[in-house]
């Protein structure tokens, strides 16, 4: 079953065209990668698939219905939740009350709210900072937190946007089993990565984005073989010079 | 500090406030009691959008203008009972806060912008009870001096400080309970990132028009008690900035999105009010001038308020504690 069904989905912002008629789905349950080189409209086609863009044409399906166009907090009701590449805590805020703000989606009670976030820290590995003020976490304990916040909501879908990005390679490995953790308990992820590594270890599928529009899709190792790909990262006639190189060596 | 500490905090000290009737007898220290009190209400009612919601108003006198009209008009043009008015004041004002946000929040307007429409709105209704007659125009309304309960104008200030300690003790309940409330939680995700609130599904909308409402009922009531107490209402009064700076000016002394901010704002500022009356006399506009020193003052240094300070001192304590014990263990 689909998850998520994007089908022509158009953007542009003057003359940018910044999403061209992307088509894409995300099946129930696993890791679906989204990756591409920088600028290739990969945030943007998150903002329009969350409802903080609305696309110039196309629709968006989430679990059979038409999202298309809805505001981000009613697309985030119906269960799907994306987190942000540049992290938004709320400052001032402690960790137990920034993540009581996404469980209280579906929780009304306070005090149910507040045991939920603990539970969600733990969870996550923010057990032990819950009473920080979340201005004063660093970047990895504000990945973190932006994780637990998207999970707090009990989403369906979680999208999140290059949430290992400007982490050094061991907190790469602390957090690579936490989202490992989140799939097993049966929530479909879609993930913007720049990680290679994290993408392959991670993802089941992977869709490939380059100037707005779909090049290539497939297992990972696959696409990371795929001309289209190479060239697209690396510039034109890298794929036939690496080929080249190999056949030399080989 | 824990919420259940705050509610308690919040009734020993509304509890020994209740204890000046009793103690003071010169009406003249009650007066001053019962002013530092409706500051309070004042202050508190902009807190809850301000300091809790985020959005800076430089225009809550329109809904204070609104709450005193109404009673003030009520009495005056139709004979009806003024404690009927105090409720229509409040819900009266409560609707100009619904459109206020109807006209701002649904195009986004934030910051700056919102805070220059607020002052536009109380100046088109300062303008318009200048001009319209049964506001009585510039030359203002006078409430018919009829001294009894009943009528809520009381034979002694007594009378008066007990309504005052109500609804301000009301007010700071509310704002109690949003600060332990998935409104209240909500309310502060849109103040600090409007974004990601809205992202974990925060209904950014509804939350600011709950939070402009709840603040312009406050108001309103605050501005039906001014009716009450002085009896003579004009559109300067009413609807001039003075009372917009004196709903901003004391939750920013006191402490932005705290519970006890205004509180102390209020008290601080009544008290300073009183230190220049008895030091430099009654010079027009000198408190004006203290209060803009202050500001500057207050926002230069101390951003965070007295409450904020406070607490600053506080978690200063821990810290250094906090560090020492790292120390032992090293």
């Amino acid at each position: 079953m689909t998850v998520l069904e994007i089908n022509g989905l158009c953007k542009s912002f003057g003359g940018l065209q910044a999403s061209q008629s992307v088509t894409l789905t995300v099946p129930q349950g696993g890791i679906t990668s989204l990756i591409g080189p920088n600028g290739a409209g990969k945030t943007t086609l998150f903002a329009l698939i969350t409802g903080f863009h609305t696309p110039d044409s196309g629709s968006v399906r989430f679990l059979g219905e038409d999202i298309t166009g809805l505001p981000p907090e009613a697309i985030a009701k119906r269960g799907m939740i994306r987190t942000f590449q540049t992290v938004q805590p709320f400052a001032g805020q402690t960790v137990r009350e920034n993540i009581a703000v996404g469980a209280h989606l579906k929780i009304r009670g306070r005090a149910e709210a507040l045991a939920k976030a603990e539970a969600v820290a733990r969870q996550v590995g923010l057990g032990d900072r819950l009473d920080m003020d979340a201005a004063s976490l660093t970047v990895a304990g504000r990945k973190r937190l932006e994780v637990a916040r998207a999970l707090a909501t009990d989403p369906k879908l979680i999208l999140f946007d290059e949430v290992l990005a400007g982490l050094n390679p061991s907190e790469i490995r602390d957090v690579i089993p936490v989202i490992h953790a989140i799939r097993d308990e049966g929530v479909t992820i879609l993930l913007i990565e720049h990680v290679m590594q994290a993408v392959m270890s991670l993802s089941d599928y992977t869709w490939v984005l380059n100037q707005g529009a779909i090049i290539a899709e497939g297992p990972p190792k696959d696409v990371v073989s795929d001309p289209h790909v190479i060239e697209a990262y690396l510039g034109k006639g890298m794929a036939e010079r690496i080929a080249k190189r190999e056949a030399a060596s080989a | 500090m824990k919420t259940d500490t705050k509610l308690l905090m919040l009734i020993v000290v509304f509890g020994l406030i209740a204890l000046a009737p009793l103690l003071i007898t010169q009406e003249s220290l009650l007066n001053i009691v019962i002013m530092t009190l409706y500051a309070a209400l004042l202050g508190q009612a902009w807190n809850i959008l301000g300091g809790y919601g985020g959005q800076v108003s430089f225009g809550h006198a329109a809904y204070f203008g609104t709450g005193a009209y109404t009673v003030a008009v009520l009495q005056v043009q139709f004979g009806i009972n003024p404690w009927i008015g105090l409720a229509a004041g409040g819900l009266a004002a409560a609707a100009v806060g619904a459109f206020i946000g109807l006209c701002t929040f649904r195009y986004g307007l934030r910051g700056s912008y919102f805070a220059l429409v607020t002052l536009a709105f109380a100046e088109v209704l300062r303008i318009l009870s200048n001009s319209v007659d049964f506001t009585g125009a510039g030359v203002g309304l006078l409430i018919p001096l009829e001294r009894s309960a009943a009528n809520f104008q009381f034979l002694t200030k007594a009378g008066f400080f007990w309504v005052i300690w109500a609804m301000t003790l009301a007010a700071f309940l509310t704002v109690w309970k949003i600060g332990n409330s998935r409104f209240g939680a909500q309310l502060m995700a849109v103040r600090d990132n409007e974004d990601a609130a809205r992202a974990l599904g925060v209904n950014a909308f509804r939350v600011k028009m709950g939070a402009i409402m709840l603040s312009g009922f406050f108001s309103g009531l605050a501005g039906v008690f001014y009716a009450q107490y002085f009896l003579y209402l004009d559109p300067y009064i009413a609807y001039g900035a003075a009372i917009s700076v004196e709903s901003l000016l004391v939750p920013i002394i006191g402490g932005m999105g705290t519970l006890f901010g205004p509180l102390l704002g209020a008290a601080f500022l009544h008290g300073l009010s009183e230190l220049s009356r008895a030091v430099i006399g009654d010079a027009p506009g000198i408190s004006l001038v203290l209060y803009g020193v202050l500001l500057v003052i207050m926002v230069l240094f101390v951003p965070r308020g007295l409450a904020g300070l406070a607490s600053h001192l506080r978690s200063g304590k821990r810290a250094v504690s906090q560090a020492e014990g790292g120390n032992d263990r090293a």
